[in-house]
């Protein structure tokens, strides 16, 4: 240890559980008892047997197919535009089915998917350095640490080149080599060059090609878009989901639409942390009234936090803002040895007072450990008061990012050309030059790998619902390899969700259903009866400030570490904010109208309840794995350690009602194409 | 930071407006100007008025979904988005004036908020290449020469916020559609829609009421992506090629 | 809009303006290439004008070239103005509820003129064809058979050569973004490189027009022209 003026152990909450560092569990400890029910084993009756490379052949062989003069009969509810929505809307308005869309922001185009930077992951192995649809595969049950579903996943690789293709003849402009060729890059630290990229706005440009697409098929008129429009509830009628009930933002007024199949590609929940990568808007609303309709949540507690985003400036802040990791590549981490230096100008602490921890603790890899070491290794280092930047709320969190070393070795200019647009936008955001003082970094959350529960066909557990994208759980396991979200998105949209929903549709037109059955009846009332409440109470605090607070309770116990008390603690305190939140919430103006305090409050009473759930699925996960650290499960050296013999499963949630244990589904995670292994990073 | 803040208030689409006056006191230089709006909009629901609304969602400068006139500039002093930009860039005791994009085609749906459905019909009318999923050929099929590609790309960032026509003294949208006129027109995909594309896409900008373009720049200056008037031109001779084609 | 006409769109009308605009523009430079004769003398100016009656001659009937030329200005003055009031009102109806406070940030104070500046160009260019084309008017009194003596009379007034002086102004404006503008509207400024080169075309074209029109009235006045 460099370093005796200062205790480098981990905090106390980590070490105190030292049973675990044995490696294996007691069989009968379950840190969750009391808070759920367990339930019958879950299997996924879709997924194909046979060799892994044959499997979604035979599937699409297997689903069946629909009559091109019956299509238009067949009616289908996309919610969300983002790349796995736009996509899927696209694609099926152009075979031919009764396409309806909806979205909340003003414009399709606005989806957060938009914010994408890096690139997109594909097996086109175009720079012949070893690359395959099977090692891709690899790589992402790998990255995933071994909690994704291998028939899922190798589909997804398998799908990627036909993706790029798709994108390029739409007019992607992805970026190219002088000799007319598409460019490749290696990302996310693995060792082939399989990203493709258009600079860092490769979300944007994706999307921008599905927009078009989109909005082609709009033109067309096989698809109807309903911008401003937010789902609030799924209407299941006789077992199916049969529609949803959607509030136009601008009127207030309350539709009930209807379809054969409804698809949920709304994207992901990391907003219940308020502070964020996500889009202000961002929401769990759609997937979370499916899941209270019977749709199961599967690893909701894993969250992907990423380490270098710019820190919180103060307690008005709104969102975080990324930059891309390839920071890391030149910056060296450090903040100062002793707590006394840590509001002086960097530039004036001496070397011999400065930490630079990840180059300490992980020689071999120093400043390029996988994100989530470097994420908590941030956090360790600002819980221990050794943080820089501004105090908020009495804690400063930020660390330092420092180009000193690489401006003098490389020169200002060549450091300029590989990051003179993140340096140009941290400027922007903090008014600070980090070509003279070293930029401060502190991590975020930025995706999560959870999501509704879906089988091979991408359909979850109430027949007719299928969800695609960020909001379903199926391709990335316990942890996301960087570049692998477009993918995801785009592989659900474009090539897989058109497969499988054929199977489904097969058997429709569906018996028609009214306005005036039972099921719609109910699912109308609780939408408006729940919009009356928030506007009924008239408490005393803004929907915001409870927002807030939860999201400092689930960062705090549910963030980058979690342990048995902290999240026992964060359940207790998410059940009190909630009730008071009904009791004392503030929504001011009418339903009649455009009401941005209404809209919220409805988002966040859905995140209170995720947010419970996350803290009961982080709980009974007594193990360490990917994005998803336990303090009682580490090995003597600090880092996370997976119990496969006990967790190799997924975690499928059933809602049980409000204030009663859900109910827990595992499905059994086999790999017959791959061996599970533990990483290291030392 | 104490600011006095002009707002334009309107209830909703039908009713009249007014600009509104609002003292804020005690703003940091490190919030951005959404974040501001933010800070006042907590103190209004406290005094129980109801809150100012504006559009936002990404905050970082991408979605396009923010985008407000400050002082008399699109997106004010700076060029970025509203998001992007910070308190630091007023000084204390300022006046600012803040305004909704003015632009018939853009109707005011409450407040700040403005309806741009406007571009998502321009863009309905041809921008876009009709590949119908699963039809691609072989990516590397068709190399793109890489200063095309790099041109595409520059003019392919616009973000759709509608700046460039509220900055307009015409309440023109040629930015806009120039913008994406050029980024196909570049590429050998975009080709065989080319002279149907711009074509479609100026008579349905016409028919949104948006108005013709003069060639102040005021559009340009505005763009958060700095969008260059090249792509104008591109636009104008597309539509003269077509002309020539007897379209 | 499927099957929309690109002849009826916003931009074929500033198509229009463009082409109009320049065969203005080649109009201006000779007619002040012709005026700068005013410094050759009494002799050499009126025989010009009076060589623009017979250009064409034998083949064109007096005065022939000179009403085609007419004939195509007055086409193009018709085109340039319609299209200009066309665009004018969808401009004022593209946004009708104007701005509490508006900078027009990256403008230059010529593009703002440009309909101002048009409607002045069109007052005076009525004055001016009334002054010395359909008119004659003399306003010392004197004799209208004679252009040069014509000129000479009109110039040495200080305010009329201060009127024609504040016309090459507004020309001069006109010109400076008009020029420019027209390259671009004709889709030849595709680069930062080509836009500069027209913005500076545009600028020592309006120049070279504004300076060279003004030199005439200027030296009347000054006494260097003469009857």
């Amino acid at each position: 240890m460099s370093n005796d003026s200062h205790d480098m152990d981990m905090p106390d909450t980590v070490t105190s559980t030292e049973a675990s560092l044995s490696g294996s569990l007691d069989g009968d400890y379950d840190d969750a008892a009391g808070y759920y029910t367990p339930g019958t084993p879950l299997v996924d009756e879709k997924a194909p047997q046979g060799p892994i490379a044959d499997r979604w052949q035979n599937r699409k062989f297997e689903a069946r197919l629909v009559n091109p003069a019956n299509r238009r009969k067949l009616s289908i509810i996309i919610v969300g535009t983002g790349l796995a929505g736009a996509s899927a809307a696209a694609t099926l308005g152009e075979a031919g089915y009764n396409v309806k869309t909806f979205c909340y922001q003003d414009s399709p185009r606005r989806a957060h998917s938009i914010a994408a930077q890096g690139g997109i992951n594909a097996a086109k192995n175009y720079k012949e350095d070893g690359d395959s649809v099977h090692r891709l595969f690899y790589d992402t049950v790998k990255g995933g640490d071994y909690r994704s579903r291998e028939s899922n996943v190798y589909r997804l690789a398998e799908v990627s080149t036909n993706i790029i293709d798709q994108c390029v003849a739409q007019g992607v402009p992805f970026a190219r080599e002088y000799g007319g060729l598409l460019d490749n890059r290696s990302f996310g630290g693995v060792q082939v060059s399989r990203t493709f990229y258009a600079r860092g706005q490769t979300g944007q440009q994706l999307l921008i090609g599905a927009y078009q697409a989109l909005e082609r098929q709009i033109a067309a008129g096989t698809v109807s878009m309903f911008t401003r429009h937010e789902m609030l509830e799924l209407i299941v009628a006789d077992g199916k989901a049969r529609g949803i009930i959607a509030r136009d933002m601008v009127t207030g007024e309350v539709q009930t639409h209807l379809a054969d199949v409804v698809v949920l590609a709304s994207g992901g929940y990391g907003n219940v942390f308020y502070l964020s990568t996500n889009a202000m808007g961002s929401n769990v609303t759609a997937a979370w009234r499916a899941h209270r309709k019977g749709a199961y949540m599967a690893n909701p507690c894993y969250t992907q936090i990423h380490p270098t985003c710019i820190p919180v400036s103060g307690s008005h802040q709104s969102k975080l803002t990324l930059m891309s990791e390839s920071l890391r590549n030149d910056g060296r981490i450090w903040v100062p040895k002793n707590q006394a230096d840590c509001d002086k100008d960097p530039r004036e602490i001496a070397e011999a007072d400065r930490d630079y921890y990840l180059e300490r603790i992980y020689p071999s890899f120093g400043n390029l450990v996988p994100r989530d070491i470097a994420s908590r290794a941030a956090k360790n280092v600002c819980d221990e008061g050794r943080g820089v930047g501004p105090e908020v709320e009495g804690v400063r969190r930020g660390v330092y990012l420092d180009f000193a070393d690489a401006i003098d070795r490389l020169g200002r200019d060549a450091v300029a050309n590989k990051y003179g647009n993140l340096f140009d936008m941290y400027a922007r955001i903090t008014g600070e030059d980090p070509y003279s003082v070293p930029m401060r970094i502190y991590p975020a959350v930025h995706y999560v790998m959870g999501g509704l529960w879906v089988d091979y066909d991408l359909q979850s557990t109430i027949p007719g619902l299928f969800v695609t994208g960020e909001a379903n759980f199926s391709d990335h396991g316990a942890n996301r390899l960087g570049a692998s979200a477009l993918m995801q998105g785009l592989a659900d949209g474009y090539f897989v969700l058109p497969h499988t929903i054929r199977d489904y549709l097969a058997d429709g037109p569906f018996e028609p259903i009214g306005e005036d059955h039972p099921a719609v009846v109910e699912a109308r009332t609780s939408v408006t009866d729940r919009i009356e409440h928030f506007l009924s109470v008239n408490g005393t605090r803004s929907v915001d400030s409870y927002h807030r607070e939860l999201g400092n309770i689930m960062w705090e116990y549910c963030g980058m570490e979690r342990t048995e008390t902290g999240l026992k603690k964060a359940i207790d305190l998410i059940r009190g904010l909630r009730d008071d939140f009904y009791r004392n919430v503030k929504v001011l103006g009418t339903s009649e109208s455009l009401n941005q305090s209404l809209e919220k409050a409805g988002r966040v009473a859905d995140f209170f309840e995720l947010g419970e759930l996350m803290c009961i699925d982080a709980l009974n996960r007594r193990e360490s794995c990917g994005g998803h650290f336990r303090g009682e499960s580490q090995t003597e050296d600090g880092e996370a350690l997976r119990h496969d013999d006990e967790f190799a499963y997924v975690s499928a949630w059933e809602w049980a009602g409000l204030d009663e244990r859900p109910v827990l589904h595992k499905e059994d995670l086999v790999y017959t194409a791959i061996e599970m292994k533990q990483r290291s990073y030392k | 930071m104490n600011l006095t803040l002009k707002i334009w208030r309107q209830p909703d689409a039908v009713s009249a407006g007014a600009m509104h006056t609002y003292q804020l006191a005690d703003v940091s230089p490190d919030m951005s100007f959404l974040e501001m709006l933010d800070v006042l909009n907590e103190q209004l629901n406290e005094q129980g008025e109801d809150p100012i609304a504006f559009d936002s969602d990404c905050r970082e400068g991408i979605c396009g979904m923010c985008g407000l006139m400050i002082n008399g500039d699109a997106h004010g002093p700076e060029v970025t988005t509203t998001c992007q930009l910070h308190m630091r860039s007023f000084s204390d005791g300022e006046t600012i004036t803040i305004e909704p994009w003015r632009s018939d085609a853009f109707p005011v749906v409450k407040d700040l908020v403005v309806d741009r459905g406007a571009f998502d019909r321009i863009i309905q009318a041809g921008g876009y290449v009709s590949v119908n999923t699963g039809s691609a050929p072989e990516a590397h099929s068709v190399p793109v020469p890489k200063d095309d590609a790099d041109r595409a790309f520059n003019v392919a960032t616009c973000i759709g916020c509608g700046a460039c026509v509220a900055a307009c003294p015409n309440g023109s949208a040629s930015l806009f559609m120039g913008a994406k006129v050029t980024h196909l027109g570049l590429l050998p995909q975009g080709q065989p829609e080319r002279d149907e594309r711009v074509v479609n896409m100026v008579a349905q900008h016409d028919h949104e009421g948006f108005g013709g373009c003069t060639n102040i720049g005021a559009c340009t200056a505005a763009c958060p992506k700095e969008i260059p008037l090249d792509v104008i031109s591109q636009l104008n001779k597309d539509l003269r090629t077509a002309i020539k084609h007897g379209h | 809009m499927k099957g929309a006409r690109a002849s009826r769109t916003t931009i074929a009308l500033k198509l229009g303006m463009a082409v109009s605009g320049f065969i203005f523009l080649g109009f201006v430079l000779a007619h002040m290439y012709g005026n700068l004769k005013a410094f050759a003398g009494h002799d050499a100016f009126n025989e010009y004008a009076h060589h623009l009656r017979e250009l064409g001659e034998p083949m064109l009937p007096h005065e022939g070239a000179l009403w085609i030329l007419r004939l195509g200005l007055i086409a193009s003055l018709v085109v340039h103005v319609y299209c200009a009031v066309v665009l004018w009102r969808r401009a004022a109806r593209a946004r009708t509820t104007k701005y509490v406070m508006k900078k027009d940030t990256g403008a230059t104070r010529a593009s703002l003129m440009m309909r101002w500046g048009g409607v002045t160009i069109l007052v005076f260019l009525v004055w001016h064809l009334l002054n010395f084309t359909i008119g004659k008017v003399n306003p010392q009194g004197g004799a209208t058979n004679d252009p040069y003596d014509l000129m000479v009379d009109t110039f040495d007034l200080w305010w009329m050569t201060l009127i024609y002086i504040v016309a090459m102004l507004a020309l001069g404006a006109h010109l400076h973004h008009g020029i420019w503008s027209a390259a671009q509207t004709l889709g030849w400024t595709g680069t930062a490189a080509k836009r500069q080169r027209a913005k500076v075309f545009g600028f020592v074209i309006a120049l070279i027009v504004s300076v060279g029109f003004s030199l005439v009235p200027l030296a009347v006045l000054a006494g260097i022209i003469t009857k």
